[in-house]
């Protein structure tokens, strides 16, 4: 029997970037919140330790900071014609875990979407015609402009200190930026991070055959940096330990630099740790929560009521939650039907690689998101006509780390081990580097999330199932951008490049990238989408579900802009509207 | 490093319903894990950092002394002695994967291994009920019996460096069947880790003196190139270190 404690305004799952950012938004509004998280408390001095975070072996490879498989994992399978299984191991994706999420270890990219990315179905229709997007893809728009949420992105942008170059500003183009990108109304908080030598190389290749590049939008800081809480952060040192490990040196955002010094200090705040959220309590109506239930890390069941919930895992367990809470209906790919689990998308990727004989790269010396762009082929940046695809893909050069237990390029051919084997790894690590294209992902109907019939998780509950495999559409996208690397390639003139593409099925051994999206998807429409443009339950109007969940599709581009923007988006409306007059934000 | 700090958790539960704002806990002592309730404070506490515990090389924890050998011939196989660097063995491979074989990482703590077990597609992944350890003991024996019915009643460690290579070129492609264990999925899984062991950090066992470290070009655990950013297409000029320093750090 659940212990039952006493109410709060606001009960928040999971404290990572979008947890932080609501619950200081919330706090500072005068709520009582509690966040509850299922991991460790994790900071900069004692778990980020300069004097062994440098480890690739336990961060990178045994994956120290990430969610434990034996914790929670999902099933998978490609189509639903075969028998999902469970991810044993984790490959393809790295979820977070513990306080700061998957913001602990990610890279740093930070992208605002195109404004053509929020009203993609109409902008595909309008621009090219009722029908040019093909009928199997389930494109929608999300229900809100860019330019309705271009204060939110300024304020992530600002909060995390972000490194980069204006492309347009309040509509003029800027020369050094991306020309592509949406209006903003001023420049990134701190300009780009100094280059490397192989992102210059890129970048001179790539201005040398027409394209526009760019230094890429970072989270690692070029310089000092106070935000504007008050919170200093300091000057990325290049030591090429970013993605998967936690920043030593208070150099990356994070919720632990951006965030929680000043909200951990609020009286009307508190953080529970090694507490994990099994379900959203429903009123018996059905139409109101009435808080979340949770179980310690000592297997203590805990009921904890609050007037609003917030789901702000990490997307696919926001999704989960759902699903195990019966907010909303579980879609159905043979009926289109439901809406929880639809159009669920990750990312459409394909690299290049180039050897050198007569360069040093040092790839140690390298940030997370130390690197440059050409967003030419991306999104709806070019024009479609005649092309038998709709997407398109950022194209980066962003050299991470030299770090060897996973860095050793080789041209292809050379034995796996033995003295050949390594006398072209000595050959080759400092001679060599990569670029790659980040495409975007659109739904179709038959990728969704449910619930798995057979696997369950310690607690007994049932597993999430994920469906999914790369659409016609987007591999027909990532071939096309990726003959384009081959020409940036070729500018380049290495000894040889080596090409690898983007092909089916999608295998979840080889990481790809942690931008698992949708599965709660705002739009316009509850037919189609479980979350209104506030990213609030249609079906359960106190409970918002923010992350990356709430996209309808995937852009070209990494999410956490984006997220962090939907987090101010959000809670602009509940502090403005929702908690003036609860009730739902849009009416059905 | 272990302290008593922690209150007992009773202390949290009260916190819970008592609501006040003040710092309750933290959350590990010994080991022992426990809930925490963090307010009105940004909670620290001394000596609650967890820096890795360097391996002692000297015996085995987890291999008996014939798959010791077995494993130590294999790692110099994958990685021989020659100009370039020291073998496999010197370098510390095989005690590295003997430690990891004995912590988290051997008896598969992390991975999700609830039943039912079933062989997917490729796509799918890892499917086994074996931990690590499972899959080093099973295939070892099976690499053992293989040995011992074609090459007179030798063990690999008996064989000529021509003759495992073969081998280890036939498991790799697939090309032999174990009595025991699967010949591909064990040649995997030792290919792995002997590279994990020669590339890690030198306080897991292995890249003995940051050797794999120095042949590369890789300076390791350093912190700050700020130095270097600008200097492209120029040598970094500073040997290695490891989180446990340099040798030249310490007095011999």
């Amino acid at each position: 029997m659940a212990r039952r404690l006493p109410r709060r305004d606001v009960v928040i799952v999971g404290l990572g970037w979008t947890g932080a950012i609501l619950a200081h938004e919330l706090t500072d509004a005068g709520y009582d919140v509690v966040a509850i998280e299922r991991g460790p408390w994790r900071d900069t001095a004692t778990d980020f330790n300069v004097g062994y975070m440098p480890d690739e072996l336990r961060y990178a490879i045994r994956q120290d900071l990430f969610l434990k498989p034996a914790q929670e994992t999902f099933t998978f399978r490609n189509n639903t014609t075969q028998t999902a299984l469970p991810i044993r191991e984790f490959g393809s994706f790295l979820p977070g875990n513990g306080v700061g999420g998957a913001g602990v270890h990610w890279n740093g990219h930070t992208w605002r979407f195109f404004p053509s990315d929020f009203n993609l179905k109409s902008h595909l229709d309008q621009r090219y015609g009722p029908g040019f997007v093909h009928k199997d893809l389930q494109v929608q728009d999300w229900g809100f402009t860019y330019d309705e949420i271009e204060s939110a992105y300024d304020r992530f942008e600002y909060l995390a200190g972000i490194s980069g170059k204006a492309g347009v500003l309040k509509g003029q183009v800027q020369t050094g930026g991306n020309p592509f990108e949406g209006p903003r109304a001023r420049d990134y908080p701190l300009p780009p991070m100094k280059m490397t030598l192989a992102p210059t190389m890129f970048a001179q290749a790539a201005q040398g055959i027409g394209l526009h590049p760019f230094p890429t939008p970072s989270a690692n800081l070029s310089g000092a940096y106070v935000n504007p809480l008050g919170i200093a952060m300091g000057e990325c040192t290049y030591c090429g330990f970013c993605e998967r490990f936690g920043c030593s040196n208070y150099s990356k955002s994070s919720a632990q630099t951006t965030i929680l010094p000043l909200l951990m200090r609020k009286s009307n705040f508190e953080a529970r740790t090694l507490c994990e959220v099994t379900r959203v309590n429903m009123h018996p109506t059905g139409k109101h929560a009435t808080g979340v239930t949770y179980v310690d890390v000592n297997g203590e069941e805990f009921e904890q009521p609050a007037d609003l919930v917030l789901l702000c895992a990490y997307g696919l367990h926001n999704v989960r939650l759902m699903l195990l809470s019966k907010i909303g209906q579980s879609y159905d790919p043979n009926t289109g039907e439901g809406t929880v689990g639809r159009n669920y998308c990750y990312q459409t990727n394909s690299g290049v690689q180039l050897f050198f004989d007569d360069k040093i790269f040092n790839p140690f010396i390298a940030a997370g998101s130390l690197g440059q762009t050409v967003d030419d082929y991306n999104g709806d940046a070019f024009d479609h006509t005649g092309k038998d695809f709709v997407g398109g893909a950022g194209i980066n050069c962003i050299p991470t780390n030299g770090r060897p237990i996973s860095f050793r390029p080789v041209p292809p051919g050379t034995p796996r081990w033995g003295s050949a084997w390594k006398k072209a790894t000595k050959d080759n690590y400092l001679r060599a580097f990569g670029f790659s294209s980040q495409g975007s992902s659109y739904a179709i109907r038959g990728n969704y999330l449910d619930l798995d019939p057979t696997y369950k998780d310690r607690f007994g509950n049932p597993l999430m199932r994920m469906t999914f495999d790369f659409p016609d559409n987007d591999i027909r996208m990532s071939n096309w951008v990726t003959d384009r690397m081959q020409e940036i390639a070729k500018a380049l003139n290495p000894r040889q490049a080596v090409v690898s593409r983007r092909t089916k099925p999608y295998n979840i051994v080889p990481y790809q990238s942690t931008h698992n999206t949708g599965g709660a998807i705002v739009g316009a429409d509850p037919k189609t989408s479980p979350l209104n443009r506030y990213l609030q339950s249609w079906d359960v109007h106190n409970v918002f579900a923010i992350g990356a969940s709430a996209f309808p599709q995937n852009a070209g581009k990494n999410p956490t802009g984006t997220v962090g923007a939907l987090a101010y988006w959000a809670a602009d409306a509940i502090i403005q509207k929702y908690m003036r007059n609860p009730g739902p934000l849009v009416q059905a | 490093m272990t302290h008593d700090a922690a209150p007992p958790v009773s202390v949290t539960r009260r916190r819970f319903l008592a609501s006040t704002a003040a710092i309750a806990v933290l959350a590990s002592a010994g080991g022992r894990a426990h809930a925490a309730s963090l307010s009105g404070i940004l909670p620290w506490q001394p000596y609650s950092a967890t820096p890795p515990t360097p391996v002692v090389p000297g015996g085995w924890t987890f291999f008996t002394p014939a798959e010791a050998r077995a494993v130590e011939a294999i790692v110099d196989r994958l990685i021989p002695a020659d100009d370039v660097s020291v073998g496999g063995k010197d370098a510390g491979c095989a005690v590295f994967i003997d430690r990891q074989l004995s912590g988290s990482y051997g008896s598969a703590q992390n991975l999700y291994m609830q039943p039912p077990f079933a062989n997917g597609t490729p796509s799918q992944g890892f499917q086994s009920p074996l931990s690590p350890t499972g899959r080093y003991r099973q295939g070892l024996a099976g690499l053992d019996a293989y040995c011992k019915a074609n090459f007179a009643g030798k063990s690999f460690d008996g064989l000529s460096p021509a003759e495992q290579d073969d081998l280890l070129k036939k498991m790799e492609a697939n090309g032999i069947k174990f009595e025991s264990g699967d010949a591909k999925s064990l040649f995997e899984l030792l290919l792995q880790n002997t590279m994990e062991g020669f590339f890690a950090d030198p306080i897991y066992g292995g890249n003995k003196d940051m050797v794999s470290w120095r042949m590369i070009g890789f300076p390791g655990a350093r912190y700050d190139y700020r130095d270097h950013i600008d200097k492209h297409n120029q040598p970094y000029p500073l040997p290695p270190v490891s989180i446990m320093g340099n040798s030249t750090w310490v007095r011999r």
